[in-house]
């Protein structure tokens, strides 16, 4: 009942802060969502499962129960967690508390409501990456994209409401293809599944697939979901070329709902590519292996390219996000044991890396009022710890050893280049890596601009040094990024627990 | 078993306590009929209804309806089988008890000022005691009887702000189409009686064989029947009336007319071409597959009514055009019965139109809300609204969201099961036609959230007061919209059981 404890304690804590009073809304969700975050750290110390929660894992945390009952399928209430799921729930609650932290100071109209919607999408994400059976699955899903309209499109900036609309409609829209491709793919298993809990289609397709479905071909349907789903996932991802979405969102959305969004709210797309593409259809990706890793590719060289032609600091950073997750993608269709145990780790350590380098362009923005690299130079000699940090996220962004960052992609580039599975790895993998170099490229070249030199700034604003409690998430988000670049184990251990059944089937270990 | 047994014909008691109802606000009103006690007769409708309510929801769970071999106390036939009470004609007297309470609350403050206070409210206990009974009739003549029961009050009704030019024309035009449908309907009657012999819906059934010579006949009486339902569930093609009347009529009114009204509407169509029309039988007599008819319809109407309303600027009306949408996603309910069953879809279609009359009634009142508030009735002029009265712009974005089938709210689950049973009828096209609409209602659901939540108020209003009734009614029904979401599996297991119990 942990799982459930967690999920209710934010819906619970959504509903207070809602009602509560705005002067004090920041403080108590704070507050609330500490115990969320305790939890689930305490849920990673004793972590006793092993192996994929779709293929025959040992669940930590299980519970199961019948719900509805729909024809000859039954939908249950099934959550659990994994190797792969739990870093993402801790990712999530961390992040949370963090980003609520970070909202203290831009945040000053509605709090209650704002701060009401945060916690709210922190229990419909734990849900996103507990839940076992694609209907509760599927609820959670859909129902974070309510408070994050809502969060763009109240708190936002100057073009928040088409930046809004945009997110809304394009993720929306993807999901309902996803949907109906696998419903789609439900009935076309026929006998083999009387429910739609994940594990069960897993099984059922790796055990022989669709026997076809309404005149179309087992192998054919098969192919056809793949395809849907993929695309539905893509655009959550987001993958060149539906990533036009996001620098929208990521630019308007105030600075707590750019960290949730860059650093879970992506994390959702890959994540879910994980447990059905990559898990449910292995041929479909051996047959699809060169497209897909041609995207991949495509992400990582375009957005990087994209990042680089960006004056605002806000948009760099949200097109960076478009360049990393082209290295998850990379990583997954690698399917290696080092390929797709990398990505699962690049997840978490891209969330940690964007939502910091969100917070501290937030945290200068604050100050300042402008995010523009042609408005500023020489921060540093202002604003010390604030721009100290950013530097190191930067450094971070750009694969430094010793923080996340490195090994995430060190071990995707490693899974990849070798992999057997993967024609012409030795090509897609060096030109991938050349990404690495324009992202240093534009990164330090906003920094120089941007922090070093004399001091000067085009707005009217008295800079000063960041409150402490603008600055202390940050340090957190620092402090774990290292602990995971010096002790990647902690939690690379169990991701490649759960990766290896997977690749039993189809990838190569 | 029971200590007592009720006698049969206390299987109608719904109906029968909304006609008492109706009938007590008439003494009320000859009594005094000069004042205008609005807490007396705004509190005896939703007494009444909300009993009539509490007494449908015993009967389910006491088991009147269900079948004997599932434990349940048997189908009830009454008056030689003129009206039957099972389990569907319970759920349908449950959705339409619960939106006329919602409307007779929600009207108490609506209506404050206005003239001919008692005559409106006896006209809606007597326009939901018709739906009431029509959702029980079992024979066609019982079925236009309830059918115009339930039609002329609202005639009435919607042309009841006689000082208004919009009402009486919409009540006008209403009434126009509304006889038109109705004689084409009972014509339509005419010709299966002709053909068959009967007019009982079993009976009907029964001697469809016979009716081999006639066969023209009896598919020209089933298309015309067909027009029928379409008026009163607001379907492609007798549609049109439905934007001029929503609009026109006190908001109230409107939501009552699009939740129960088209609910009721469904009840009888749903019974008609299970009981007395079977596929098969149907078939060989008169050559084509009438679900096929429907398989149309349900596109064109989803097609139509979302199209329409994403190029809308009155706020009423653009809930007008989709609620003739969401006509069209419960018209999958019979488009997807087939020879070997069709229990899920139209189970679906059952919950789909309980949901509905939650979601579409909360909106509906949310704009008479606006309307008390005189805030004007364009999207424009909704902007900025949730800095003044968050509570109910929050309901509002529940009941849109819900429109538009987001999780995790009510109006998600029907469409999700609409769609499974659409995909497990083999109905590609109409599934597909479902989550194509699904996502573009979205655009117009999601505008008028944006104009409250996200727009900056166009003119400065003002304080805007909190009338107790609307917003009791209003928060009503978004708590019943979010709570569908744990209650959900009950719900299903009852939709599908009297759709089973209708289907055979």
């Amino acid at each position: 009942m942990m799982i459930e404890a967690l999920i209710a304690v934010a819906l619970v804590g959504a509903l207070v802060t809602f009602i509560a009073p705005n002067r004090i809304a920041g403080k108590l969700a704070f507050a609330i969502s500490l115990i969320p975050a305790a939890l689930s750290l305490w849920m990673f110390t004793v972590f006793d499962g092993s192996g994929n929660a779709l293929l025959d894992g040992e669940l930590a945390f299980e519970s199961q129960m019948e719900w509805i009952q729909l024809g000859d399928y039954t939908i249950s209430w099934f959550v659990g967690l994994d190797g792969i799921s739990l870093p993402l729930v801790v990712l999530t609650t961390v992040l949370t508390t963090l980003a609520i932290m970070s909202s203290w100071t831009p945040i000053d109209d509605r709090e209650s409501q704002f701060y009401g919607l945060l916690l709210f999408i922190e229990a419909n994400l734990i849900g996103v990456f507990t839940a076992l059976d694609f209907f509760v699955w599927f609820i959670f899903w859909e129902a974070v994209l309510i408070p994050m309209y809502l969060l763009i499109g109240v708190w936002g900036g100057p073009r928040r409401k088409y930046a809004a609309i945009k997110f809304f409609v394009y993720t929306n829209v993807a999901s309902l293809l996803m949907f109906g491709a696998f419903i789609t793919l439900v009935f076309g298993l026929g006998d083999a599944v009387t429910s739609f809990a994940l594990p069960e289609v897993a099984s059922a397709m790796l055990d022989g697939g669709p026997e076809g479905f309404l005149g179309v071909g087992g192998s054919t349907l098969a192919s056809i979901v793949f395809v849907a789903m993929f695309l539905g996932f893509a655009v959550k991802v987001p993958i060149v070329p539906f990533h036009t979405w996001l620098p929208d969102a990521h630019v308007e959305a105030p600075t707590p709902a750019s960290v949730l969004l860059a650093g879970v709210l992506l994390k959702m797309g890959t994540y879910a590519l994980l447990r059905f593409n990559f898990t449910m259809f292995p041929e479909q990706v051996e047959a699809y292996a060169i497209p897909i890793a041609a995207i991949a590719v495509i992400s990582v060289i375009y957005g990087a390219m994209l990042a680089l032609a960006q004056t605002d600091l806000k948009r760099i950073v949200a097109y960076s996000s478009v360049s990393s997750m082209g290295y998850v993608i990379l990583g997954l269709i690698a399917y290696t044991q080092f390929g797709v145990g990398g990505a699962t780790f690049q997840m978490v350590s891209h969330g940690l890396i964007s939502g910091l380098m969100f917070m501290a362009v937030g945290v200068i923005y604050n100050a300042t009022h402008t995010r523009m690299v042609t408005d500023m130079s020489g921060m540093a000699d202002r604003m010390p710890v604030a721009v100290g940090i950013l530097v190191a996220g930067a450094f971070g962004y750009m694969g430094l050893p010793l923080m996340s960052g490195f090994f995430g992609e060190f071990t995707i580039f490693f899974g990849a280049f070798g992999a057997e599975q993967l024609p012409y790895s030795e090509l897609f993998t060096p030109l991938a890596m050349f990404g690495i170099v324009i992202v240093a490229g534009y990164l330090l070249f906003a920094l120089q601009r941007t922090v070093f030199g004399p001091y000067h700034l085009e707005t009217d604003y008295e800079v000063g040094r960041a409150p402490l409690h603008d600055v202390a998430p940050m340090f957190v988000l620092l402090g774990i990024i290292i602990l995971l670049g010096v002790a990647p184990e902690l939690i690379f251990e169990m991701i490649t627990d759960a990766v290896d059944p997977i690749l039993e089937n189809g990838g190569e270990l | 078993m029971a200590v007592f047994e009720l006698p049969e014909w206390t299987a109608l008691a719904p109906a029968l306590i909304l006609v008492a109802t109706a009938l007590l606000l008439f003494v009320f009103d000859s009594i005094n009929p000069r004042t205008s006690n609005r807490s007396l007769l705004a509190g005896t409708s939703a007494i009444g209804s909300l009993t009539a309510l509490g007494v449908a929801v015993w009967f389910m769970l006491a088991g009147v309806g269900t079948p004997s071999v599932d434990g349940g106390r048997g189908v009830v036939e009454l008056f030689g089988g003129q009206f039957i009470v099972d389990q569907m004609a319970l759920f349908f007297m449950v959705v339409v008890a619960v939106v006329t309470a919602l409307v007779a609350v929600a009207s108490y403050d609506y209506m404050e000022d206005h003239a001919y206070q008692a005559e409106y409210y006896s006209l809606v206990m007597l326009a939901a005691t018709g739906m009431a009974t029509m959702a029980a009739a079992n024979s066609l003549v019982t079925i236009f009887i309830a059918l115009e029961l339930a039609s002329l009050p609202s005639y009435a009704l919607v042309s009841i702000l006689k000082n208004n030019r919009g009402s009486v024309e919409a009540g006008l035009k209403y009434f126009l189409i509304g006889a038109l449908s109705s004689a084409i309907f009972v014509y339509g009657v005419s010709l299966v009686y002709g053909a068959t012999g009967h007019l009982q819906l079993d009976a009907i059934a029964e001697n469809l064989e016979g009716a081999g010579e006639y066969g023209g006949l009896l598919g020209l009486g089933i298309l015309m029947m067909i027009g029928g339902f379409a008026f009163k569930t607001a379907s492609v093609p007798f549609h049109f009336w439905a934007p001029e009347a929503y609009e026109g009529a006190p908001a109230p009114i409107s939501a009552f007319l699009s939740s129960a009204s088209k609910a009721a509407g469904f009840v009888i169509a749903f019974r008609v071409f299970t009981t007395a029309f079977p596929i098969e039988a149907t078939t060989a007599v008169i050559g084509i597959d009438w679900s096929l008819a429907f398989v149309i319809l349900a596109i064109v109407t989803m097609t139509l009514g979302n199209f329409a309303a994403a190029t809308q600027d009155n706020v009423k009306r653009m809930l007008a055009y989709s609620s003739i949408g969401h006509a069209g996603y419960a018209l999958i309910g019979l488009a997807g019965l087939s020879a070997d069953g069709g229990q899920l879809v139209m189970g679906a279609a059952m919950m789909h139109l309980l949901v509905y009359g939650f979601m579409n009634t909360g909106a509906f009142l949310f704009v008479a809300l606006a309307e008390y508030w005189g805030v004007g009735r364009t999207f424009e002029d909704y902007n900025g609204l949730a800095t003044q009265a968050p509570v109910a712009c929050f309901a509002l974005g529940i009941f849109m969201f819900s429109l538009a089938g987001i999780p995790p709210l009510g109006g998600f689950f029907s469409k999700y099961f609409l769609f499974v049973g659409a995909i497990e009828a083999g109905m590609l096209v109409v599934a597909a036609a479902l989550v194509v609409n699904s996502a573009l209602s979205l655009y117009y659901y999601a505008r008028l959230v944006k104009a409250v939540w996200i727009e900056d108020p166009v003119a400065d209003r003002g304080t805007l007061s909190q009338p107790t009734g609307l917003y009791a009614a209003i928060v009503f029904a978004a708590v019943l919209t979010v709570v569908a979401l744990p209650v959900f599996g009950p719900i299903a297991d009852a939709a599908l059981d009297a759709a089973a119990v209708v289907i055979g």
